[in-house]
């Protein structure tokens, strides 16, 4: 099934979901006919969209609402906070092309600290899917979630074929106790060819997809922290307040510590152009990234 | 409306305006604002709104949102009158051990939405009216916003898309009492000719005296005004209505009132001696 076709779906078996937009009609465009009432075009107009999802999530219906990442969860951030996260309302939140994903697009449309700042919110969840086998397999479940969730909407093609989804819970590929690779979203991919290639030279590896940053699976974070040598942190996000903070956040709450090497943009934005040209410029290739794991002390050594 | 129900809702109104002075003190209040807002509420929930406590889970009943929320001393005093909370809870005002506060909140039964923020509860309202109109339903949905509120681009926002989508079960009652917190309204950011400013964006506009019962009666009673518009009532109002000493001064936005001070303006607003305040007036919150 397509993403339209997992909401289509949904909103056939039941009339509560809706789908709303503002002006963002990529990932759906065969569905206003499909579902007439069931469809809300507000323009583009973040903030009011996100208003009124609120307004309709208190009539008992629950907004699918779409835009791109940056505008809404940037321009409509209050909204989202004040309307969604107080009232506590189960509007889901999709924006499309972050990270890496705004490719040509410039810093303006980089959705690059989305993470942060949704789970930043009470009552707000967060999904970054590793690509689209993934996407859909947690869309159903996420979207059914009694609270509100900010989904990085992910299409990209997958390189694997995932485990079954559960809120909270981490995919873990392997059990390599040299490297741990905590990553989600985009970079899956390349996480993905990172693991092989330091396989390749005898370097034993365990790729955690953290499906859900937040609720997040501190269990799968901590038997890694305990059993690897190096947590690998990768993420196409500011260094602050995502996976690395994550991390960060698990560790010291559980008074442990760990050999850490994160891959992040350090307080700046980062090359805008094509993707696999913008992934190299910024070192986020499986080769890159190798590279500097395999130079790290905690495995030079 | 007969000369009786004139004389209730100008009792009812009354007593809304003591329960609101009695919140001016141990913390304080937005009091202006609360008074000027004052004949407007009682009258919606007395006159035009389907809505009880009652018939909260019935999905055909009308809606109401204070959008400008920190005039909700308003709001909790036509409670009170209403029987929907008790009068003794009105001394919890900002006591941790209670929900009553500087704004209004969903934790008090009858309160539809949470505001503070301004420019949030236009679009709220938005979402209301469409699904109640995508069922079919006849509900009105009510929201009252101050003009100082309308400096926020979102309540523009949100007009454009009310009209988009005629909702003309949406009824926007702005407060018009021509001050935001610490200016008027017209010495800062203009909004005149605001009628023109609504109509340009395809609403259908009445203006009335805030404070006259009949006045509003006779206008309100007129809702829906267009089929697939917007309905727009401009309520000219006094800030501080009722109370001489504090109407129309920009320096009376929030109050924190001492006891005696609390007594005079009781006096004050039956027409007996005017207060004398000498309490500092705090004019950022």
């Amino acid at each position: 099934m397509t993403y339209s076709e997992i909401v289509l779906d949904l909103i056939n078996s039941d009339d509560r979901y809706m789908i709303m937009t503002s002006e963002n009609r990529a990932a759906f465009r065969n569905l206003p006919p499909l579902i007439k009432n069931n469809f809300v075009d507000t323009g583009i107009t973040e903030q009011t969209m996100i208003g009124m999802a609120a307004g309709l999530a208190l009539r008992g219906r629950v907004p699918i609402v779409h835009a791109l990442a940056t505008f809404l969860t940037m321009r409509a951030f209050e909204f989202i906070r004040s309307d969604i996260g107080i009232a506590n309302l189960p509007v889901k939140i999709v924006g499309a092309v972050p990270g890496f994903l705004s490719d040509g697009n410039g810093p303006t449309h980089q959705a690059i600290e989305d993470v942060s700042i949704m789970r930043g919110i009470p009552n707000v969840n967060v999904f970054c899917p590793a690509d689209e086998d993934d996407m859909l397999k947690g869309l159903k479940k996420v979207i059914q979630y009694p609270s509100a969730f900010y989904i990085r909407y992910n299409m990209t093609k997958p390189v694997v074929d995932h485990s079954e989804f559960e809120v909270g819970k981490a995919e873990v590929f392997g059990e390599g106790k040299d490297v741990a690779i905590l990553v989600y979203g985009f970079l899956f991919n390349q996480a993905f060819q990172t693991k092989e290639i330091l396989e390749s030279k005898g370097i034993s590896v365990r790729l955690i997809n953290i499906r859900t940053p937040k609720p997040v699976d501190e269990e799968t974070i901590l038997k890694a922290a305990k059993e690897c040598k190096l947590i690998v942190t990768l993420e196409d996000h500011f260094i602050t307040g995502g996976l690395y903070s994550i991390l960060a956040e698990v560790l010291l709450k559980n008074k442990k510590t760990a050999n850490v090497l994160p891959f992040a943009f350090m307080n700046k934005w980062f090359k805008p152009g094509l993707l696999n040209d913008v992934l190299k410029y910024e070192g986020f290739t499986a080769e890159q990234i190798s590279k500097k794991i395999i130079q790290h002390s905690a495995i030079s050594n | 409306m007969t000369k009786e129900k004139l004389r209730e809702l100008q009792k009812t109104a009354l007593n809304v305006r003591e329960h609101i002075i009695r919140m001016s003190g141990n913390g304080g209040c937005f009091i202006g604002a609360s008074l000027s807002c004052a004949d407007l509420i009682v009258y919606l929930y007395k006159e035009f709104l389907n809505v009880s406590l009652q018939n909260l889970n019935d999905p055909n009943r009308d809606y109401f949102f204070l959008s400008k929320g920190h005039d909700v001393p308003a709001l909790y005093g036509t409670y009170v009158e209403l029987g929907w909370l008790e009068k003794d809870r009105l001394k919890n005002h900002l006591k941790t051990n209670d929900f009553i506060y500087w704004h209004p909140n969903r934790n008090i039964p009858g309160i539809e939405f949470h505001s503070g923020s301004l420019g949030h509860n236009l679009s709220v309202a938005c979402g209301v009216a469409l699904d109640c109109k995508l069922r079919n339903q006849k509900n009105k949905v009510v929201v009252v916003v101050g003009d100082g509120e309308l400096n926020e681009g979102s309540m523009w926002e949100a007009l454009l898309v009310a009209a988009a989508y005629k909702l003309d079960n949406l009824l926007v009652v702005v407060d018009r009492n021509q001050f935001q917190a610490n200016m008027q309204t017209e010495d800062l950011i203009p909004l005149k000719p605001l009628d023109k400013k609504f109509e340009a964006f395809n609403c259908k506009v009445e203006s009335v005296d805030g404070h006259n019962f009949e006045s509003l009666d006779k206008v309100f009673s007129k809702f829906p005004f267009e089929k697939e518009k917007v309905s727009v009532i401009i309520a000219e109002t006094t800030r501080g209505k009722g109370l001489p000493s504090i109407e129309k001064r920009a320096d009376r936005w929030f109050v924190n009132f001492k006891d005696e001070e609390i007594e005079q303006l009781l006096k004050e607003l039956h027409g007996e001696a005017k207060a004398h305040l000498t309490s500092e007036t705090i004019v950022a919150r």
